[in-house]
C-alpha cells in the first residue's frame, strides 16, 4: 500500500505513492520483516542515486522525503490502537520525529517527549496507550459529519443511479410498459448493438496489449538513454489533452489526401523512397500498324527489335499537365550506338502540328518509366527511361528482343489509405488511443521497473545471463504486478471508449466504428430517444467492468492486510 | 567481468549462456545508437500530430485546403493569427470562461468533500468503516454512462437541468470515489501521534483537521488537484448531456463544429489548440504531482 515507486528513471525523478494498490513486491517485503534500519539505510541510498539522474528530482526532495517516509510508517501500523506499540521504542521515534520538521510546528516535539510512553516505555506501554486513545478518541458520531456530503453525493448520484437504471432498463422507450429482460434481447440481437459488441471486443483485445507492450518497450529502452525524461514527457503529455482535441488532432493526421494528411504523407513518401511511383495512368499507344501492341495491360514492341535500331515507343492518353515536373523534351532514337536503345514519349504536341510516331519538336519524354527486354517470353534485361523519355540496355547479348512496358507504369498512383473509411476506421481509433495512453503505461511500468532491485539484475548479469536473458526471466516477472494494473486500468478504459470514437469516426462511418458507450448516449440522448435500451445498455457496460471492480477490492482488501 | 567473460567462452554455449566479450560489447554499442535513433523516432511520432495542431492553426484558410502543413517550413509566411481572431470573434470565448466556471468549483469542491471523508475513514473509529471504504473503492469504476438517465431525470425534476451547476454537481459525485481513496490512504499514512498530540493540546477533530492533518496533505492534495482539473476540463460526455448551448464548456462548442470538418479546420484548430493550452501548462507545471496520483490511484 506505501510502495514507492520512485527512481531515476521515473520523470519526475520521484514518485511517491502516497496509498493505493502496491504492484510491488520487493518494497512489501522489506516492510514486512519491519527492519526499519536496514531499510531507512536502503532508502538513503536509493535516494542519492535519485538526486544523481533526474533534473528535476534533487531541490524537491528535502520537502517531499517526511510525509513519504511517514506514509510508510504509517502502513507498518494497523489503525487498530494497541497492535503496534510494541515495535515503537523511544529511539525509533526520535529519529522519526527528526525527519518530521518542515511540516510540524516546533512545539510539537516538546510536546510529544514527556509523553507518558516515553518515561514509562517497554511492556507498560500497550495499556497506557489504548487507555489513552479510548479517552481521546473522537466520538463515532463525528464521522456522520464528515462523511455526510460526500455520502450524500455518492448515494444520490452515483448507487442511486445504478438501481434506477436497473429497474429502468426493464422498461419500453417512453418507461410506461414493463418489458421484462427484451432490452437486454435487443442488445444481443439487433445489427447495430451487435457491431458495437463487436468492436468493444476488438478494442479490448487490441489495445490493452499495445498500450503495456508499448509502455514496457519505451520504459525499457529509456533506462538507456540521457534524454529519458524529454522522452518521457513528450511521450506522457497527451494524458493532459482532451479527448476532444486529440480527436481534432487525428482528424488531421488521418486526412485522405497524402498532400495534407500526415499519416498518408509518410506512407506515400516511404513508397516513393522505395519505389518509383510515377505512374501514368491510362497511357496507351495509338491505333494504328506502326504502334505497339497492348497486351494484358502491359504494352510491347509490335516486332522483334535488336542492337542499334533504335526502338520509338511512342504514347498517348495522357494530359501534358500530368506530366512530372522533371520531364524534358523528348529525345529522338539515335541512328548510331551500340547497345539497344529507344524512346518512350508522349507522342501529342501541344498547340497541334506533329507527326504521329514521331519525335517533334515539342513533345516531351516520359520519365521513369520501366521497360523490359524479353527473348522468348523471359525478362533478359530491364531499365528505366530518363527525362527524355530515353532508355537503353547495358550488356544485353546481342539477338532480337521484343521490348515490353509493364502494367505497373500504368496503374493509378497511390492516393493515401483511406483511415476514416469503413474498413480502417477502428484501427485508426486505436491508433489514437494508444498514442493517448502509451504515456500513462510507460510511466507506470518505469516507476515499476525503478524499484526492482538492481542487485538481483546485475548478479544475473554476472552469472553470463544475456539482456534479453535477464529482460524476460527477471525484469518482466518482477514488473508483472505493475504489468497487470496497467493492463487491467487499459481493458476498463477500452470498454469505456467514447470520446475519441465520437470525435474521430465521421458521421458516415460512425455507424461501423460504433462502441457501447456511443451507443448507449447515442440511444438515449443523441436522438435515438430510447432510454429503456440506453439504460440497458448501461447497465450491460456496467456488469462488463464488473469483474475488475472486484479484483480492485479484492486486491485492496489484501493490502491492507 | 574479464573472467566471467573467459569462463564464458570456455564453458561455451551448453550452457545456455551466449559469450559476453569483446563482441557482446559492440553490439552493445551499435545497439545503443539504434536505441537513440528509435526513440527519436518515436519521439517525432507523438510530438508531430499536436505540432500538425498547431500550425493549421496558424495558416489560413485557403493554404490548409490546398497542401499540407509541414509546407510551413519551408514558406513561413503562411503563418497567420486570422484563424485565432475570427475564432475569438465567433463567441468562442464564453465557452472557454464557461469551461473555467465549470472546472474550478467542480475541482475545489471534490478536494474539500473528499478531504472531509477520507479524514474520517483514516482516523475516526466508527462500526462498517472498512465495509464502507470498500464501496468506495468498487465505486471508482463505476461508468458513468450508467448516471447519466437518472441524473437527467434528477435534474429534470430539480429544475437544474441546463446549468452550469448541473454540471459540476456530476463532476464531483464521480470525482469523489477516486479523490476519497486517494485522500484516505494519504492520511492514514500521517503519524498517529501528530494527531494524538494535537488531541491532547485539547483540539477539536475539525480543528485537527484543518490545521494538522489536511495542510500535511498538501502533496497530495494537489495530485488530485490536478487530476480533477484535467478530468473536468477535458470532459466531453457530461457536458454533452448537461450543459445547454448557453452553458456549453469548450468541448462541447467544438464538437458541435465537428460535422463539417473539412470546412471548419480554421474554427476546430485553433479552438482546439486554445482548449489544450491551459491542461498543457499545467501538466508540464505540476507533473510530479500528477504522476504521484496517477500512481497512488492507477485502479481508476
Amino acid at each position: 500500500m506505501t510502495d514507492r515507486l520512485d527512481g531515476p528513471q521515473e520523470p519526475t525523478g520521484d514518485a511517491t505513492v502516497a496509498g493505493g494498490p502496491s504492484p510491488e513486491p520487493h518494497h512489501r517485503d522489506h516492510t514486512a520483516t519491519g527492519a526499519r534500519t536496514t531499510r531507512t539505510a536502503r532508502d538513503a541510498g536509493a535516494e542519492d542515486e535519485n538526486r544523481d539522474a533526474p533534473p528535476a528530482g534533487g531541490g524537491r526532495k528535502g520537502s517531499d522525503a517526511p510525509p513519504e517516509r511517514d506514509a510508510r510508517t504509517g502502513s507498518d501500523t494497523p489503525p487498530a490502537p494497541g497492535g503496534r506499540t510494541g515495535s515503537d521504542t523511544p529511539s525509533e521515534r526520535d529519529a522519526r520525529t527528526g525527519s518530521d520538521t518542515p511540516p510540524a510546528p516546533g512545539g510539537r516535539t516538546g510536546s510529544d517527549a514527556p509523553s507518558p510512553r516515553v518515561a514509562t516505555g517497554g511492556p507498560a506501554a500497550p495499556t497506557a496507550a489504548s487507555a489513552r486513545t479510548a479517552r481521546l478518541g473522537p466520538s463515532p458520531r463525528l464521522a456522520i459529519l464528515f462523511l455526510l456530503p460526500a455520502l450524500i453525493l455518492l448515494g444520490a448520484m452515483v448507487v442511486y443511479p445504478i438501481i434506477y437504471s436497473i429497474f429502468r432498463s426493464l422498461y419500453d422507450a417512453p418507461g410506461d410498459t414493463f418489458v421484462g429482460l427484451s432490452n437486454y434481447g435487443t442488445i444481443f440481437s439487433d445489427p447495430s448493438t451487435l457491431t458495437t459488441i463487436r468492436n468493444n471486443l476488438i478494442w479490448v483485445v487490441v489495445a490493452p496489449i499495445l498500450v503495456t507492450t508499448l509502455g514496457l518497450i519505451f520504459a525499457v529502452l529509456t533506462e538507456r538513454i540521457k534524454w529519458a525524461t524529454a522522452f518521457k514527457l513528450i511521450v506522457f503529455m497527451p494524458m493532459a489533452v482532451s479527448l476532444m482535441a486529440s480527436g481534432v488532432i487525428f482528424r488531421l493526421v488521418y486526412d485522405q489526401d497524402p498532400d495534407k494528411g500526415v499519416a498518408n504523407a509518410v506512407i506515400t513518401t516511404v513508397r516513393d523512397v522505395f519505389g518509383s511511383s510515377t505512374g501514368y495512368p491510362g497511357a496507351r499507344p495509338r491505333e494504328n500498324d506502326q504502334s505497339p501492341l497492348v497486351q494484358n495491360g502491359a504494352v510491347v514492341t509490335r516486332q522483334a527489335v535488336q542492337a542499334g535500331q533504335p526502338v520509338a515507343l511512342p504514347l498517348v492518353g495522357i494530359r501534358p499537365d500530368a506530366l512530372p515536373d522533371d520531364a524534358a523534351p523528348a529525345k529522338a532514337p539515335a541512328q548510331s550506338g551500340g547497345g539497344l536503345a529507344g524512346t518512350v514519349w508522349l507522342d501529342f504536341a501541344p498547340g497541334g502540328g506533329g507527326q504521329a510516331g514521331q519525335v517533334d519538336p515539342n513533345e516531351r519524354g516520359l520519365p521513369g518509366v520501366t521497360v523490359e527486354a524479353l527473348q522468348n517470353g523471359a525478362v533478359k534485361g530491364t531499365t528505366t527511361t530518363a527525362a527524355d523519355g530515353s532508355f537503353s540496355f547495358t550488356g544485353l547479348p546481342a539477338g532480337e528482343y521484343t521490348l515490353r512496358l509493364p502494367p505497373s507504369n500504368f496503374t493509378a498512383p497511390f492516393n493515401g489509405l483511406s483511415w476514416l473509411g469503413p474498413t480502417l476506421i477502428t484501427p485508426a481509433i486505436i491508433g489514437a488511443f494508444v498514442w493517448v495512453w502509451a504515456g500513462f503505461a510507460m510511466v507506470l511500468i518505469a516507476a515499476g521497473l525503478a524499484s526492482i532491485p538492481r542487485d538481483a539484475l546485475e548478479a544475473a548479469r554476472i552469472d553470463g545471463a544475456t539482456e534479453w536473458q535477464v529482460f524476460r526471466r527477471i525484469t518482466v516477472p518482477l514488473l508483472s504486478p505493475v504489468l497487470l494494473v496497467v493492463f487491467v486500468t487499459m481493458i476498463i478504459n477500452t470498454l469505456k471508449v467514447f470520446d475519441l470514437v465520437f470525435v474521430i469516426a465521421p458521421g458516415s462511418v460512425q455507424q461501423e466504428a460504433n462502441v457501447i458507450a456511443l451507443e448507449m448516449w447515442r440511444v438515449s440522448f443523441g436522438g435515438g430517444n430510447n432510454q429503456g435500451l440506453g439504460s440497458a445498455l448501461a447497465i450491460f457496460l456496467l456488469v462488463l467492468v464488473l469483474p475488475f471492480m472486484i479484483l480492485n477490492i479484492r486486491r485492496f482488501r489484501r493490502e491492507q492486510q | 567481468m574479464m573472467t566471467t567473460a573467459t569462463l564464458d567462452r570456455t564453458v561455451g554455449r551448453q550452457a545456455g549462456a551466449p559469450a559476453r566479450g569483446v563482441v557482446g560489447r559492440v553490439i552493445d554499442r551499435v545497439g545503443g545508437g539504434l536505441v537513440q535513433t528509435l526513440l527519436i523516432l518515436i519521439a517525432l511520432f507523438w510530438l508531430v500530430p499536436t505540432l500538425g495542431l498547431l500550425v493549421v492553426s496558424l495558416r489560413g484558410e485557403t493554404y490548409n485546403n490546398a497542401s499540407g502543413w509541414w509546407t510551413v517550413f519551408t514558406e513561413p509566411a503562411q503563418l497567420t493569427l486570422e484563424n485565432y481572431s475570427n475564432l475569438l470573434a465567433t463567441g468562442f470565448t464564453a465557452s472557454f470562461w464557461n469551461t473555467v466556471f465549470i472546472t474550478v468549483p467542480a475541482t475545489v469542491l471534490v478536494i474539500g468533500i473528499a478531504a472531509m471523508a477520507a479524514y474520517a475513514f483514516a482516523w475516526i473509529d466508527f462500526r462498517g468503516r472498512d465495509a464502507l471504504f470498500l464501496v468506495v473503492v468498487g465505486l471508482l469504476v463505476v461508468p458513468i454512462q450508467i448516471a447519466l438517465i437518472p441524473i437527467a431525470k434528477l435534474y429534470g425534476a430539480l429544475n437544474i437541468f441546463g446549468s452550469i451547476a448541473s454540471v459540476v454537481l456530476f463532476h464531483v459525485a464521480f470525482g469523489l470515489p477516486f479523490a476519497i481513496f486517494l485522500l484516505r490512504n494519504f492520511f492514514a499514512g500521517i503519524p498517529r501521534e501528530l494527531l494524538e498530540a494535537a488531541r491532547m493540546d485539547g483540539a477539536g477533530e475539525w480543528k485537527i483537521f484543518l490545521t494538522v492533518v489536511f495542510p500535511l496533505a498538501k502533496p497530495a492534495v494537489a495530485s488530485l488537484g490536478i487530476f480533477q482539473f484535467l478530468w473536468v476540463w477535458n470532459d466531453l460526455l457530461v457536458a454533452l448531456v448537461f450543459a445547454n448551448t448557453d452553458n456549453q464548456p469548450m468541448t462541447k462548442a467544438l464538437q458541435s463544429q465537428m460535422r463539417q470538418f473539412g470546412t471548419n479546420v480554421d474554427i476546430l484548430a485553433p479552438g482546439a489548440f486554445l482548449s489544450l493550452i491551459i491542461p498543457l501548462v499545467l501538466f508540464f507545471a505540476f507533473q510530479r504531482y500528477f504522476v504521484q496520483g496517477m500512481l497512488a490511484g492507477s485502479v481508476k
